[in-house]
C-alpha cells in the first residue's frame, strides 16, 4: 500500500529555494496526522549537504538523486528521476511548488505516473485518510476541493503561503540512481540570464509596491522604487502598465502575469479589476492608494488611502523610513 | 511543418461566476464563452510559423457543441482545419482524460509541433499541456515568451523566478504560450467567410478509443473566503494619512 508523505525539494545553483521549506512543513503536519514519514527527493549534482537542512523542517528521508544531468532542471531528467524512486518506493502523497520549475514537472509527472494533480493549492488537508487540496480556481473566483483519486495523490503549493515551521528529524539520506547513465535528454539549458534587479523576484518577495496606470508614465515609478528600497519589496504592475510598455513582462501580477503571496501588498493607482484581484488577493495584507473612493481595491485593501498617489507615496516612504531606522 | 493547436473555450474573464447552491459546479446561464487567451497566443505562434516554414495548421477542441465557436475564431484567423472532440464522456473530465482524447487525435497523423496555452483561465490548472507531452512521448518547453523553429530543434525563452532561460528541445515537441510570445491578430472578415468553408472532424471517445477515468474529482466549490472589512485611512492631509498607514502596517499588520 502507497505509504509516506513526499515532497520534491527545489534546489537552484546548490541552494535550497525557501518553496522547499514550505514544503517540509506541510508535508511533516500532513504525515503526524497519517502517522506515516517525510520523504524527500533532492536531485542534482554535488548537492548532498542540503539533505540536514531539509531535516530541519522535518524530513525524514532524504532520497538523494545525483547525476552531472541533474545539475540543472530540465522536465525531462527531473521527471525521469522522480518518477524512478516514486515507482520504486510508492508514496501516498507527491507534493511540489508550484513555481515556475514544480509546475513544469509536477504536470509532467502527473502524465507518467497516471495519476491526479491539484495545482497552486493554498490549503491541504487529510480527510479519512485522503488528501483534500482547496484551490482557487476562475481567477479566484471561486475555490475547489479537489480530491485525487490515484496514487500518488499529488498538489502543487503556492508559494509564500503555508508557514515554514522548524521541526528537526533525522533527514537519514538515501542514495538512489536516477537511471540517466547513457541517455540523451531532449532539453537542453542553454543559456541562463539572471535579472539584474537584485530584488526577489514577485512570487517569492515578502512585499510588493505595485503600480498602475495612475503611474502616468515611466518615470513615474521612480517613488515606487523608492518605496520599495525602504521596505525590501520588489515592485510590481497591472497589465495596462506593462501593456503601455512602462514596465517589462516578468512585472505584471494577476490572470495573465504572476500569482503573489506577499505579507504585504501595496497598490498604487491600481483600479482592482477582476483581473489583477485574481493575481493578488492572497497576499496577507493589502493596501491601496487611489483617488477614486469607488475603487473595487479598496474592497480588498486592509488599509486604504483616497488621494493622489504623487502626493502620499513619497510620504509613506519618508514615514516607514523612520519606523525602520 | 504539421503543427496542431488545443484550444479550449472558457468563461470570458469579466464573467460573473456563481456557485450552484450545492456546490457542484457553476452556474452556465448567463456565460459569455471565448477562446483561452493563452490559446490565442498558441493560434498565433502557429499561423507564424506556417507563414514562415509552410505547412498546415490543425486546432483541437475538446467540449460540448458550443466549441465549435472557438474552433472557427481559429479557423478565421488563418487556421485550416479543425478537430471537434465531443461527447458527454467528457463532461467534468479531468486534464488527465482531456489529455488523453487530444493524444488520440493527434497520434493519428504526423504531427512536428504542439502548442498549447500556459494555462486555461477557467480551472487555472496548466496540465493539459505537460501530459499531453508525455502521452505524444515528446519534450516539452512550457510557459514561453519566444519561440524560434529550426529544422530538427526549437529554441524558446521560458522566464522563471529571478531569471531567463533560453532551453533547446528535439522537433517534434510541444510548446505552451505564455503571454509576450506575440500579439495575436484579429480575424478579418474575408478570414471569417473562408473559416465558414474550411474542413472540422467530429470525433467522439469512441472514434478515439478513449475512455475517461477520472483522477482528480472536484468535491465542492465555494465561493472565495471574505476578507474582513478594511480601514480607509481618513483626512485631508496626505502625508498625515501617509503615516497613519505606516504606523498600522508596523504596529497593527507587523509587516514592516
Ligand atoms: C483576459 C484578460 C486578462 C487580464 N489580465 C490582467 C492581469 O494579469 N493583470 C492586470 O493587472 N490586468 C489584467 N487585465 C486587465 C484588467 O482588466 C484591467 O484593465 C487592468 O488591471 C487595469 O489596470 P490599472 O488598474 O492599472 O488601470 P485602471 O483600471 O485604468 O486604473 C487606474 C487607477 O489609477 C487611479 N489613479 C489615477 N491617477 C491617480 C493618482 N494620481 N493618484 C491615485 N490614484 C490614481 C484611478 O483612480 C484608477 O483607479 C486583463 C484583462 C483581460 C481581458
Ligand atoms: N478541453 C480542451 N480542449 C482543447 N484544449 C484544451 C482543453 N483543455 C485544456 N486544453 C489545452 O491545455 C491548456 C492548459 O489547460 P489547463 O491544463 O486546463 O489549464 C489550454 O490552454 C489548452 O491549450
Amino acid at each position: 500500500m502507497a505509504k509516506g508523505v513526499w515532497i520534491v525539494a527545489e534546489q537552484r545553483d546548490k541552494a535550497l529555494r525557501k518553496i522547499s521549506f514550505e514544503l517540509a512543513s506541510v508535508a511533516r503536519r500532513l504525515a503526524d496526522e497519517l502517522g506515516e514519514e517525510v520523504g524527500a527527493i533532492l536531485l542534482g549534482a554535488g548537492v548532498e549537504g542540503l539533505a540536514p537542512e531539509l531535516a530541519k523542517y522535518g524530513v525524514d528521508r532524504v532520497y538523494l538523486g545525483e547525476d552531472p544531468a541533474l545539475a540543472v532542471y530540465t522536465t525531462d531528467g527531473y521527471a525521469q528521476a522522480v518518477a524512478k524512486i516514486v515507482k520504486e518506493k510508492d508514496p501516498a502523497i507527491l507534493l511540489l511548488g508550484s513555481s515556475a520549475e514544480g509546475k513544469d514537472l509536477s504536470s509532467r509527472l502527473a502524465g507518467r505516473l497516471a495519476t491526479g494533480l491539484a495545482t497552486d493549492s493554498v490549503d491541504v488537508k487529510i480527510v479519512s485518510g485522503r488528501l483534500i487540496a482547496t484551490r482557487p480556481l476562475y481567477a479566484g473566483k471561486s475555490f475547489g476541493e479537489i480530491e485525487i483519486v490515484t496514487n500518488p495523490q499529488i498538489a502543487s503549493l503556492r508559494p509564500n503561503v503555508f508557514p515554514v515551521v522548524e521541526n528537526p528529524k533525522a533527514g537519514a539520506v538515501e542514495r538512489f540512481d536516477p537511471g540517466l547513465a547513457g541517455t540523451t535528454l531532449a532539453t537542453k539549458v542553454l543559456e541562463v540570464q539572471k535579472d539584474t534587479t537584485g530584488r526577489p523576484d514577485l512570487t517569492e518577495a515578502n512585499v510588493i509596491v505595485s503600480g498602475g496606470r495612475g503611474m502616468k508614465a515611466p518615470e513615474g515609478y521612480q517613488i515606487l522604487e523608492e518605496l520599495a528600497d525602504v521596505l525590501g519589496a520588489t515592485v510590481g504592475a497591472s497589465r495596462a502598465a506593462v501593456d503601455a510598455g512602462w514596465r517589462p513582462q516578468k512585472d505584471q501580477v494577476g490572470q495573465t502575469g504572476k500569482v503573489v503571496s506577499p505579507n504585504l501588498y501595496v497598490a498604487c493607482g491600481i483600479s482592482g479589476a477582476i483581473q489583477h484581484l485574481a493575481g493578488m488577493s492572497s497576499s496577507k495584507y493589502i493596501c491601496a492608494i487611489n483617488k477614486d473612493a469607488e475603487a473595487p481595491i479598496f474592497a480588498k485593501a486592509d488599509y486604504g488611502i483616497v488621494d493622489d498617489l504623487f502626493k502620499v507615496v513619497p510620504e509613506l516612504t519618508k514615514e516607514c523610513k523612520k519606523l525602520l531606522s | 511543418m504539421n503543427i496542431f493547436v488545443c484550444v479550449k473555450q472558457v468563461p470570458d474573464s469579466e464573467t460573473q461566476i456563481k456557485v450552484k447552491p450545492d456546490g457542484s459546479g457553476i452556474e452556465e446561464g448567463n456565460i459569455k464563452w471565448i477562446m483561452n487567451p493563452y490559446d490565442e497566443y498558441g493560434v498565433e505562434e502557429a499561423l507564424r510559423i506556417k507563414e514562415k516554414k509552410g505547412g498546415e495548421v490543425t486546432v483541437i477542441s475538446v467540449g460540448p457543441a458550443r466549441v465549435m465557436e472557438t474552433i472557427r475564431t481559429a479557423l478565421a484567423m488563418g487556421a485550416d482545419k479543425g478537430i471537434q472532440i465531443s461527447d458527454p464522456a467528457f463532461d467534468g473530465a479531468d486534464a488527465y482524460a482531456i489529455a488523453s482524447a487530444l493524444a488520440a487525435a493527434i497520434k493519428a497523423q504526423p504531427f512536428d509541433l504542439v502548442l498549447c496555452g500556459q494555462r486555461a483561465i477557467d480551472d487555472d490548472a496548466g496540465q493539459v499541456g505537460s501530459i499531453l507531452a508525455e502521452l505524444l512521448g515528446i519534450p516539452q518547453l512550457t510557459v514561453v515568451t519566444k519561440v524560434d523553429v529550426e529544422d530538427k530543434t526549437v529554441k524558446a525563452i521560458r522566464p522563471i523566478e529571478g531569471a531567463q532561460l533560453l532551453i533547446e528541445a528535439t522537433l517534434p515537441c510541444l510548446i505552451t504560450a505564455q503571454k509576450g510570445l506575440n500579439e495575436p491578430r484579429y480575424a478579418s472578415l474575408p478570414g471569417i467567410m473562408k473559416a465558414k468553408k474550411k474542413p472540422v472532424d467530429m470525433k467522439d471517445a469512441a472514434a478515439l478509443g478513449v475512455k475517461p477515468e477520472a483522477k482528480a474529482r472536484i468535491i465542492r466549490l465555494t465561493p472565495p473566503p471574505a476578507r474582513a472589512p478594511g480601514k480607509i485611512i481618513s483626512g485631508d492631509d496626505p502625508a498625515q494619512k501617509a503615516a497613519q498607514m505606516a504606523r498600522l502596517l508596523r504596529e497593527e499588520a507587523k509587516v514592516i
